[in-house]
C-alpha cells in the first residue's frame, strides 16, 4: 500500500500542530517521523489513524482519496496502528484481545474464538513471533505483549503499521528484537510508519527519515547521517552533544541504604534487600526497565512509601520511619518522575509551585502568613535563572511545556541547601534543549559536592550522567558497575543477568566498555 | 506547546465569574418564561394568539415585569413604600437572609476548595444550633461574654460535626458525601430528641427550646424596626478571615495544594491527614456559627425547621461563588434577595414563590455546564469545541475548588 499525505494541516484554535506536512511512505519501506516532543509526530498520526479530522489537507491510499471518520475507517483501509501504551485487557488471553472489536462469530452470533487463535498462530509463525494465543496477556513480557499489539493489526490485514515510540518500554534486547521484527514485516511488503526520537534505533532501522520540528517537515534525512547532523536538524540549532563532563571518583559516604526492602499491598517484595552506598560529588545512576523498583527506591528515600524495612542514613541520620516534611527539611531535593502528578500543581502560579515545600518556612512565611511579596519576587528571580519561558510567574503552571515544568520543580529544589539530590526520569517528556540544560545543572549541582541519584530508563542518560551506574531488576541490584561500562553489559544487567555474569558475556565480545572517543548524546535523543 | 498570551477578551471568556453571571441571567430568563407560562391572562391571551398576538406579547410582558418588579421590591428597594423605613426595609431583610446562608456557604467552600464535597452544612449548622442554644438559655453572664460564649459554642458544635467526617475520611478513605449526608441525618433526629428531651421548653408539649436568654442574642443593629442583627457583622468578618485563610495563610495554601493535586501536595511534605482533618474542622465551625445566627439571631429559640434548607442552599451558594470567599459574598447576597423577594413577589402577583426555587436550581445546572452557558450565549471559542483534550478536571470538587 503506497500512503500519500498532502498539505495536511491541523489546528486547535490559533495553535497549529501540524502546518501542511507532506508524506509518501511507499510499500515495504520503514519512514521514520523523527522529531522532539510535542513537535507534532501524535497528533499527525491521530490524523491518519481517524481520531482527529485534518483541517486542511488530503489523505491518499494507492492515489485514491480516503476521509477516515474514526479508527474504524482507518483499519478498514488497512491501517494498523500499535499505541506507546498499549490498548490490551491484561485479564483475556491473546486471541481473546485479537478478537475484541473484530470478532467473529459462527451462526446466532456465537462467539468463534478457533478462527481468531488460528488467525494468530498462523500470524505468529509467519513472522517467528512465538506467542501463544492461549496465554494471558498480564502473563507476558513487555516485548511480547508488544507483538500482540502488532498481530492485533496484522490480522486485521493491516498492510501499513504505525509504531508510536515502540521501544519506549522495551529493554535493548527487545529492542534488538524488535527491529527484527520490523525487518521481517518489511520484507513481506507492509509499509511501516517508525516513531522515535532515539536516533540510534532510527538509523538503524529507517529507509527515509522525515524530520518534524513545530509542526512542519524541516527536511528529509539520509539513515546513514550522522548522530550530530540529525540532532541538530530535529532541534534547530547546533547540538553540544557533550557535556565535557569530567568524571568523579566522590568523596565520603553520605548516603548509606542498607537492607532496604518495600512490600507493595499485595506482600510481593517489590524492593528486595537492597544495599547502596552514595559518595559525596559523585552521581550514582540507577538503571532498569520501567517498574523495576526504582520508584519504589526513590519513594522509600522520601518517605513517600509504606511497608519498608531496613535502613537509609543521610550522614548518620536514619531517614526510615520519618515524615516527607522532616526529609525535605533535613536537605534531601526531590525531583519526582511522573512530574505532573507529584512535581507541581497545574492549577497553582509558577509563583506558588517555586515554592510548594518550604510554603511554611522563613523566608516564604512569617507566622501563618504567607508573604506574597517574597513569593513573587523568589518568581521572578528563578524564573530568570533557570530561563523558565512564560509570560508571567503569575500564569497556572500548566500552561507551560513538559521542560520548562521540569526546570520549576529544579528551581525549587535548588533554592534549598541539599544534602541529597534525587531526580528520577529528570528529562522524560522534556525537550532536547531543555535536556541539556537540566544535566548541566544536575552536574553543577555534583559538583558542589552533593551526593546525587539520577533514575532513569534511558541508557543514554545513566551513561551520560552516571559515575557509577546501579542496575535494578525485579526490586534486587544486579550489581553497580562504573560509568563507562558498555551497553551490552548495562542491557544484559538490565535483564536480569549479575555484574559478573554480564561482564563475563561481554568480555567474549570483548566490548566490556565503551570507547572514550565515542560521541555521549544527550540523554533520550541518540 | 505553550499556549500564546491571551488578550483581556479572551480571557474574560474564559474566567468562572463570567459563567456565574450569565448562568444567573439565564436562569432569570427562563424563570420569566415560566412565569408567562404559568400566567393566567396570558394563557387566555394565547387562545387567540394568531388574531391578535400583541395581546399575548404585552400579557406575557406584564407577567414578568411584574412578577420580577415585586421580587426587587421586596428584596432591594421599595419604591412604593410611603415611609423611609418602608424603603430600606427589603434591602436589611435580604442582608438578615443572606447572614445564615454567607457562613454555611464559606465552610463549604473551603471544603470544595480542600477537594471534599461537603454535603454536610445542613448537619453542622444543626449541632452550631443546639449547642448556641444550649449555652444560651442555661447561662446567666453578662451580655458581651455570654454572646461570645455562645459563638464559641456554635463554632465547637460546627467544628465537631465537621471534624468527624474530615476524621473518617483522613483515617478510612471514607467518602465524605456519604458521610456527610449520614451526619446530616443524625443531627436532624438528635435534634428532634433534644427538643422532646433536654432542650424541651418547661411547659410546653412542642419541640421547642426556652428562648434564649437577651445576654446571649445578637443585638438588633438599625433598632426595632428591622431584624437585622449583628450577626450579619459576624458574617461579614467571617468572609474577611476565610479570605485570608485561602489566600495569605500557610494552612490555605496547604488546603488548596490538597484540593489541587493530592500527590504533588504529599510529595512536598503537607500532612494531607492533617490538612483534610482541619478543612472540616474549619468548614463545619463556619457552618456552626450559621447555627447561632439563627438561634441567637432572628429565632430567638431552637425548633425543629431551624436550619429550614438553609445547609443545602449553602452548597448551591458556595459553587455559585466559584468557592471563592468574596464570590460566596456575593452569592449569598443575591440568594438573601431570593428568599426576600420571593414572597413579596407571590403576596404581590400571585406568583408562586416556587418560580425562586425553580430559578435557583436552574442556577445551580447552568454553573455545573459552563460550555453550555458560553453556548448559549455564543461565547465558545472554537479551541475548547474542537480539541479533543479535556481542558479541566471533570469532578466536581475540582472544577468547584479550581478557580481562584
Amino acid at each position: 500500500m503506497k500512503l500519500e499525505l498532502q498539505g495536511i494541516t491541523k489546528a486547535f484554535g490559533d495553535f497549529v500542530a501540524n502546518d501542511s506536512i507532506d508524506l509518501v511512505v511507499e510499500p515495504g519501506t520503514v519512514h521514520t517521523l523523527l522529531g522532539e516532543n510535542g513537535a507534532g509526530k501524535s497528533t499527525l498520526m491521530n490524523v491518519l489513524f481517524g481520531l482527529y479530522e485534518p483541517t486542511a489537507g488530503r489523505i491518499l491510499i494507492d492515489g485514491e482519496p480516503v476521509a477516515f471518520r474514526g479508527p474504524g475507517d482507518a483499519m478498514a483501509h488497512g491501517i494498523g496502528m500499535v499505541h506507546q501504551h498499549f490498548m490490551l485487557v491484561p485479564v483475556f488471553t491473546v486471541a481473546e484481545n485479537v478478537a475484541l472489536g473484530d470478532e467473529r462469530t459462527r451462526a446466532a452470533g456465537i462467539l468463534d474464538l478457533e478462527q481468531t487463535r488460528r488467525a494468530v498462530r498462523e500470524v505468529s509463525e509467519r513472522y517467528g513471533f512465538n506467542v501463544d494465543p492461549d496465554a494471558l496477556v498480564e502473563d507476558l513480557p513487555v516485548g511480547v505483549q508488544q507483538r500482540v499489539e502488532i498481530i492485533k493489526a496484522l490480522v486485521r490485514k493491516a498492510d501499513l503499521l504505525i509504531l508510536d515510540e515502540p521501544t519506549a518500554v522495551l529493554t535493548p534486547r527487545e529492542t534488538d528484537e524488535l527491529i527484527d521484527i520490523i525487518g521481517q514485516l518489511k520484507a513481506a511488503g507492509t509499509a511501516i510508519i517508525f516513531i522515535s526520537h532515539k536516533l540510534r534505533e532510527v538509523k538503524a532501522v529507517s529507509d527515509t527519515i522525515t524530520v518534524i520540528r513545530r509542526g512542519k517537515v524541516v527536511g528529509t534525512a539520509d539513515p546513514g547521517a550522522d548522530a550530530t547532523e540529525l540532532a541538530s536538524l530535529m532541534v534547530g540549532r547546533a547540538v553540544d552533544l557533550s557535556l565535557g563532563r569530567q568524571h568523579s571518583d566522590g568523596g565520603d559516604v553520605s548516603l548509606e541504604i542498607r537492607d532496604l526492602t518495600v512490600i507493595d499491598e499485595l506482600g510481593v517484595p517489590v524492593l528486595d534487600h537492597v544495599d547502596l552506598d552514595v559518595r559525596k560529588g559523585e552521581i550514582l545512576a540507577v538503571a532498569g526497565v520501567q517498574g523495576n523498583g526504582q520508584t519504589e527506591l526513590v519513594e522509600a528515600i522520601m518517605g513517600l512509601t509504606e511497608r519498608t524495612s531496613g535502613s537509609i542514613r543521610l550522614e548518620g541520620r536514619e531517614l526510615l520511619g520519618r515524615s516527607v516534611k522532616e526529609i525535605i527539611n533535613s536537605g534531601v531535593g526531590y525531583v519526582p518522575e511522573d512530574r505532573s502528578t507529584d512535581g507541581v500543581i497545574g492549577s497553582f502560579s509558577i509563583a506558588d509551585n517555586l515554592v510548594l515545600n518550604r510554603y511554611d518556612r522563613a523566608p516564604v512565611a512569617k507566622g501563618l502568613a504567607l508573604k506574597p511579596a517574597f513569593i513573587a519576587e523568589n518568581a521572578e528571580e528563578k524564573v530568570r535563572e533557570f530561563d523558565i519561558r512564560t509570560p508571567s510567574a503569575q500564569n497556572t503552571a500548566s500552561t507551560l511545556s513538559g521542560g520548562n515544568q521540569q526546570k520549576v520543580v529544579l528551581a525549587r529544589e535548588f533554592s534549598r541547601d541539599l544534602q541529597l539530590f534525587i531526580a528520577a526520569q529528570p528529562t522524560r517528556g522534556v525537550d532536547v534543549g531543555s535536556i541539556e540544560f537540566l544535566h548541566r545543572r544536575i552536574l553543577a549541582e555534583r559538583d558542589k559536592d552533593i551526593p546525587v541519584i539520577v533514575v532513569s530508563t534511558e541508557l543514554d542518560e545513566v551513561a551520560e550522567l552516571g559515575d557509577r551506574i546501579a542496575v535494578l531488576f525485579h526490586g534486587r541490584l544486579m550489581g553497580i558497575v562504573p560509568g563507562n561500562t558498555s551497553r551490552d553489559v548495562l542491557g544484559l544487567m538490565m535483564a536480569g543477568s549479575t555484574a559478573e555474569e554480564a561482564l563475563a558475556e561481554a568480555g567474549r565480545s570483548g566490548r566490556a566498555t565503551t570507547d572514550s572517543d565515542e560521541p555521549q548524546l544527550p540523554g533520550g535523543i541518540a | 506547546m505553550s499556549s500564546p498570551t491571551r488578550t483581556p477578551l479572551q480571557r474574560l471568556r474564559r474566567s468562572g465569574a463570567l459563567v456565574s453571571v450569565l448562568a444567573i441571567l439565564a436562569s432569570f430568563i427562563v424563570g420569566g418564561l415560566l412565569i408567562a407560562f404559568t400566567d393566567k391572562a396570558t394563557t387566555a391571551a394565547a387562545g387567540y394568539f394568531f388574531a391578535r398576538p400583541t395581546d399575548m406579547l404585552a400579557a406575557a410582558w406584564d407577567a414578568v415585569a411584574g412578577a420580577y418588579a415585586a421580587m426587587f421590591r421586596g428584596a432591594v428597594f421599595n419604591y412604593d413604600a410611603t415611609s423611609f423605613v418602608g424603603m430600606v426595609h427589603p434591602l436589611t431583610e435580604t442582608l438578615t437572609a443572606a447572614t445564615p446562608l454567607l457562613t454555611a456557604a464559606l465552610g463549604v467552600a473551603i471544603a470544595f476548595r480542600a477537594g471534599l464535597f461537603n454535603i454536610g452544612a445542613q448537619g453542622q449548622l444543626i449541632l452550631g444550633a443546639i449547642f448556641s442554644t444550649w449555652v444560651g438559655f442555661t447561662l446567666e453572664l453578662a451580655w458581651p461574654l455570654h454572646l461570645l460564649l455562645v459563638v464559641l459554642g456554635a463554632l465547637l458544635g460546627g467544628a465537631l460535626w465537621g471534624g468527624i467526617v474530615g476524621w473518617l475520611k483522613a483515617r478510612t478513605g471514607a467518602h465524605e458525601v456519604i458521610l456527610t449526608i449520614m451526619l446530616n441525618y443524625v443531627a436532624l433526629n438528635l435534634l428532634g430528641y433534644l427538643l422532646n428531651n433536654a432542650l424541651q421548653r418547661e411547659g410546653s408539649t412542642n419541640p421547642v427550646s426556652p428562648v434564649v436568654n437577651a445576654s446571649a442574642q445578637y443585638p438588633l443593629l438599625l433598632g426595632s424596626d428591622f431584624r437585622l442583627h449583628l450577626g450579619f457583622l459576624v458574617a461579614v468578618a467571617a468572609t474577611a478571615f476565610a479570605w485570608w485563610l485561602m489566600n495569605r495563610s500557610t494552612l490555605g495554601f496547604e488546603i488548596r495544594a490538597v484540593g489541587a493535586n493530592r500527590a504533588a501536595a504529599r510529595t512536598s511534605g503537607i500532612d494531607t491527614f492533617k490538612v483534610t482533618v482541619l478543612a472540616m474542622v474549619i468548614a463545619g465551625a463556619l457552618a456552626g456559627l450559621s447555627g447561632a445566627a439563627q438561634v441567637n439571631g432572628t429565632e430567638k429559640f431552637l425548633s425543629e425547621s431551624i436550619a429550614a434548607s438553609i445547609g443545602f442552599d449553602a452548597i448551591t451558594v458556595a459553587l455559585l461563588g466559584r468557592s471563592n470567599p468574596i464570590g460566596v459574598f456575593f452569592a449569598a447576597l443575591l440568594f438573601g434577595a431570593f428568599r426576600a423577594g420571593g414572597v413579596t413577589m407571590q403576596i404581590a402577583t400571585g406568583t408562586p414563590i416556587d418560580i425562586v426555587l425553580v430559578v435557583q436550581s436552574l442556577i445551580v445546572l447552568f454553573i455545573a455546564a459552563p460550555p453550555l452557558v458560553r453556548a448559549m450565549f455564543g461565547l465558545n471559542d472554537r479551541r475548547e469545541k474542537k480539541s479533543k483534550k479535556p481542558k479541566r478536571a471533570a469532578g466536581a470538587p475540582a472544577t468547584v475548588g479550581g478557580d481562584q
